[in-house]
């Protein structure tokens, strides 16, 4: 697919994609992570050591000082190998009135991760899981032998913590990408089947569920093009653009930094990158927040964000 | 090699209304309600239409309804599952019609 299709099929809906305010602060720390899964479109894993240094930490921490976030999320990777992520919470979690962690789950159940579940609770820090399915088949499918077992094992320490548990403020959420070149299931109809396979079969809560395309970058590119799907899976994409779902996308009103300290708009551009503003810039350069209205380098991934009710 | 059934033409179904577009209107408009979340969900009306498409050998059918379910958060047991639902009826109306092998045999042997 010709990179500039996005751009027309904007043109041609007579839209722009520019930023509105910025109330998002991403900090993706690495790339290492302890599984490689399939989908992945940075393709993070074990043989990945690009990680956060020192100065790029304090400069996030600096930057979350200097402005003011609804939110901060981090993210990888794996945050959990992460050796500062402690110091990262701990200095963030004032900050901002949500942080969030990403978790792989399957990373907490590492003995040298025993701590951190207590340290998020701590900290108040709000876990967003990833979980693609509510059945081992298809989450091995996607992130591989005994993922899926590690990952019950972690919601049941997390529910454990009251985290998912009605009433304790503790939030996790389950984010469920597909287990293929197909898009997802409605969230309203797969958050129903998730609660009722997971407390049903495994004793397992959370608060809400969340799903997402796959986004045609990286480890998930080189499979739909490896195993013929790429042209077919865009074409479903593109087919099921809606134009509704722009205002809301996350690229509008997130920065995203990279574990080398670079800024992006989202972490997809971040994994094609297409970097915030057209040019290579530092976090610890960042004098304002990017002001409304500037544009939004896009590609023909961004067709994963704005297919069907789209990636907020 | 041309074949009769190209996957292509699936997405040529809408094309059926060119000759009679009141009817496709309707059929479609119909279909599109059958779907609908309603008493059942639209994740398991997908699975009865996979079932059903099974039953009625339609290529198209399968294609359209394998990609439904799994867009659905359907999985490949729950739909083998669907299939063997098929498969039992299919079957057991085969077999069934064993009780008028048997009552004409019956009749007519000593």
């Amino acid at each position: 697919m010709d990179p500039s299709r996005f751009s027309d099929t904007l043109r041609r809906h007579g839209l722009e994609l520019t930023r509105g305010a910025t109330t998002t602060l991403q900090v993706n720390v690495g790339l290492a992570c302890d599984l490689a899964c399939r989908h992945c479109h940075l393709e993070a894993g074990p043989g990945r050591a690009e990680t956060m240094g020192h100065e790029t930490v304090e400069a996030v921490i600096a930057c979350a000082g200097r402005f003011s976030f609804a939110a901060i999320d981090i993210t990888g990777g794996a945050p959990e190998l992460l050796p500062r992520l402690p110091h990262l919470i701990g200095s963030l979690a004032p900050l901002t009135p949500k942080l969030i962690v990403r978790t792989n789950l399957a990373v907490l159940m590492r003995p040298a991760s025993a701590a951190l579940p207590e340290l998020y609770r701590e900290h108040g820090v709000a876990l967003t899981a990833s979980l693609p399915a509510a059945n081992a088949a298809q989450t091995t499918a996607q992130r591989g032998e005994g993922v899926w077992e590690t990952s019950i094992a972690a919601l049941r320490r997390l529910n454990g913590l009251g985290y998912g548990v009605a009433g304790s403020g503790l939030e996790l959420d389950l984010v469920a990408n597909p287990t293929g070149a197909f898009l997802p299931a409605p969230q309203g109809q797969m958050e129903k089947k998730f609660r009722q396979d997971l407390e049903r079969h495994h004793a397992v809560s959370f608060n809400h569920l969340y799903t997402f395309a796959n986004v045609p970058l990286g480890r998930f590119r080189a499979w739909l093009e490896r195993s013929g799907n790429l042209a077919a899976y865009m074409a479903r994409l593109e087919g099921s653009f809606n134009p509704c779902t722009l205002p809301g996308l996350m690229c509008r009103s997130l920065i995203s930094v990279n574990w080398d300290g670079s800024l992006f708009d989202c972490d997809f551009n971040l994994a094609a990158g297409l970097y915030h503003g057209g040019r290579r810039q530092h976090i610890a350069e960042l004098a304002e927040l990017p002001p409304a209205g500037t544009p939004i380098p896009v590609g023909d991934h961004c067709f994963a964000c704005a297919a069907g009710s789209g990636f907020t | 090699m041309e074949t009769y059934y190209d996957p292509a033409d699936l997405a040529a179904f809408g094309d059926i209304g060119k000759a009679a577009p009141g009817l496709a209107a309707k059929f479609f408009d119909y279909y599109g309600a059958v779907f609908a979340e309603g008493a059942l969900s639209e994740r398991e009306k997908a699975l009865i239409a996979l079932a059903v498409a099974h039953a009625v050998q339609c290529p198209y059918c399968i294609d359209a309804y394998t990609t439904a379910c799994l867009e659905k958060g359907s999985n490949l047991e729950e739909m083998t599952e669907a299939l063997h639902v098929t498969n039992a009826i299919r079957g057991g109306a085969s077999l069934v019609h064993g009780v008028q092998m048997r009552k004409i045999a019956e009749k007519m042997s000593l």
